[in-house]
């Protein structure tokens, strides 16, 4: 009912006397990935004028958090990005861990690092695919979901699910990694790093490929400040700013990696700074390999608070106390001390911000979420102005934005 | 954990210095620093913290504290790219009380503000463009107000 009132009201609203062409593109739309609606004025084929329309799926994920405890919430951070839950997983662990002010095992975090970096390089497998289909190269998206499909097995090994994984939690990790995941991963890593030229090969020198992207949605730094932009989309525009590098956490400033930067801040750029995104991711997970010790008896894997993690089955056989830690703590929770912290990662997409308020008791009181699909999808029309309406599915597939994330 | 600088305390006193009796206070909270001033000024401090230096909007969103008068907090984080650490302004809004946009100030602030109005019917002076962007035109109610029930509201079904 309301989807209608709405529909009639903005086609009152966008009617326009100089006899423009007004296309309603989306919300069902295969370049739009997913559910945005785009209202576009056309002067034949060149876009005088858009207004993007969000909200189609809005889930109302702060509210709903604020009825679940800090444990049960954490699966509601999974199906915001659904390409990236690993990094929404992890953004939401350390905002909860700051709240609490607990300290993690290193151990922990560089398993922490090794996830969120593979899920990067399978976040931007899906971009790369979808984007090279929407300019037409098919071929990308077979190639592109065969890579991803070797990451997402690591994390199924993991965890039992392949995406929403709810594997990184507020105090640690879900379980310790699987027998031969180190193994495995170390396989995946020779595997993708031996791939990585073909992917350039790929797209890199084609022509067309040229021809649709180079110039193509100039943004321009000043620009990408203003409109709060972050992530690779502002890191192809010269905005040098890398929430891993800048302000690091779990173990980020143990790593080398270099940021990649761009200045032309087209289509291209966009594109170029995601592909070496990968070298360095993998480049990070390489040396992840190498600090995590195997998984075995008394190898960390959480911390050892019991008053946030629930002890371990053998404990609680012959331990009043753990007993009575395991039964609070799957009927209360834990209550941090009250208060409000922020707490930055860096998605795949870009700035993920984790706004956690506590008023002392066992749920959140607030929950905020800021995510980088929100902010992009609003530089929207900025970079499409003027342009032929074809040049619109290309910019839009180089922004790679992600509508669960962006409604919430 | 982290602790705040020295240099972000000095730009606590700054801007105390610059709003004097706009100011409320400051606080320091598990390393982070909370800058509050007056909604009058609300424009005017981002603008002094940005041109100090905390040039990228990183959040702005609001807080309801039901029970206390008044009623609303809207945060605002602000993030430096040069001294890669960020501050946080707050200012505390009755209901129904408007409060000047940011939008003058960075361009981007605009959905959050959309956003804001529509989650928490938070008005925006001088803002653009003001009408919900989550949810549907003729929604009533705003959902992530603390008296807004969880189910919906009452007599609603799932539709």
């Amino acid at each position: 009912m309301s989807s209608e009132t709405k529909a009639i009201e903005y086609s009152v609203q966008e009617e326009d006397p100089s006899g423009y062409t007004i296309v309603n593109m989306g919300p069902q739309h295969p370049s739009t990935h997913g559910v945005l609606r785009l209202i576009l004025t056309l002067d034949g084929e060149r876009v005088v004028r858009s207004e993007p329309d969000i909200g189609y799926l809005h889930t109302g994920i702060e509210k709903t958090a604020e009825v679940k405890t800090y444990q049960q919430a954490l699966t509601l951070t999974d199906r915001m990005d659904y390409l990236a839950p690993l990094s929404n997983n992890l953004g939401y662990s350390l905002a909860v861990e700051k709240l609490l002010g607990i300290e993690i095992p290193e151990r922990v975090s560089h398993i922490r690092v090794l996830l969120a970096e593979l899920q990067r390089i399978a976040s931007h497998m899906v971009w790369l695919g979808t984007s090279g289909l929407d300019a037409g190269a098919m071929s990308m998206f077979l190639y592109c979901f065969q890579e991803r499909e070797i990451i997402l097995d690591l994390f199924e090994a993991v965890s039992g699910v392949r995406m929403m994984t709810s594997y990184i939690q507020p105090g640690g990790l879900m379980a310790d990694l699987n027998p031969g995941f180190l193994e495995a991963a170390d396989k995946v890593l020779t595997e993708l790093e031996g791939k990585v030229d073909m992917y350039y090969g790929l797209l890199e020198k084609n022509p067309i490929w040229m021809e649709r992207t180079k110039g193509i949605g100039i943004l321009t730094p000043e620009v990408a400040r203003d409109f709060c932009i972050t992530g690779p989309v502002a890191r192809a525009s010269g905005v040098d700013w890398d929430l891993r590098r800048d302000r690091p956490y779990s173990a980020y400033d143990d790593y080398e990696f270099t940021v990649p930067i761009r200045t032309q801040g087209d289509s291209y750029a966009r594109y170029i700074v995601r592909m070496e995104e990968i070298e360095q991711s993998l480049k990070i997970c390489r040396q992840a390999l190498g600090k995590i010790t195997p998984p075995g008896i008394g190898v960390p894997y959480r911390t050892d608070d019991r008053k946030i993690v629930p002890p371990p089955k053998y404990e609680i056989q012959y331990s009043m106390e753990s007993l009575i830690h395991h039964f609070k703590l799957f009927t209360e929770g834990f209550t941090p001390p009250p208060g409000d912290v922020y707490q930055t990662v860096e998605s795949p997409r870009g700035e993920v911000g984790f706004h956690m308020v506590s008023d002392g008791s066992n749920k959140p009181y607030r929950m905020r979420v800021r995510t980088p699909s929100f902010t992009n999808v609003q530089l929207i029309p900025e970079l499409i102005q003027d342009l032929a309406l074809a040049d619109v599915v290309v910019i839009l597939a180089s922004i790679d934005f992600v509508l669960g994330d962006c409604d919430r | 954990m982290t602790t705040v600088s020295e240099e972000m305390r000095q730009l606590g006193y700054e801007l105390s210095a610059q709003f004097a009796d706009n100011f409320l206070g400051s606080r320091e909270d598990r390393g982070e620093l909370t800058l509050w001033v007056l909604p009058p000024v609300w424009r005017e401090a981002a603008r002094f913290l940005r041109d100090a230096g905390y040039n990228h909007l990183s959040d702005l969103t609001a807080v309801d504290y039901l029970d206390r008068d008044p009623r609303f907090d809207l945060m605002a984080i602000m993030a430096s790219h040069v001294k890669c650490d960020f501050v946080r302004l707050k200012t505390v809004l009755g209901l129904g009380e408007p409060v000047d946009s940011l939008v003058p100030v960075w361009t981007g602030s605009n959905w959050f503000e959309r956003e804001i109005y529509d989650l928490f019917g938070i008005e925006f002076q001088d803002h653009p463009d003001l009408k919900r962007i989550l949810l549907p035109a003729d929604y009533q109610g705003h959902p992530l107000r603390k008296d807004y029930p969880v189910t919906g509201p009452a007599g609603s079904r799932f539709r």
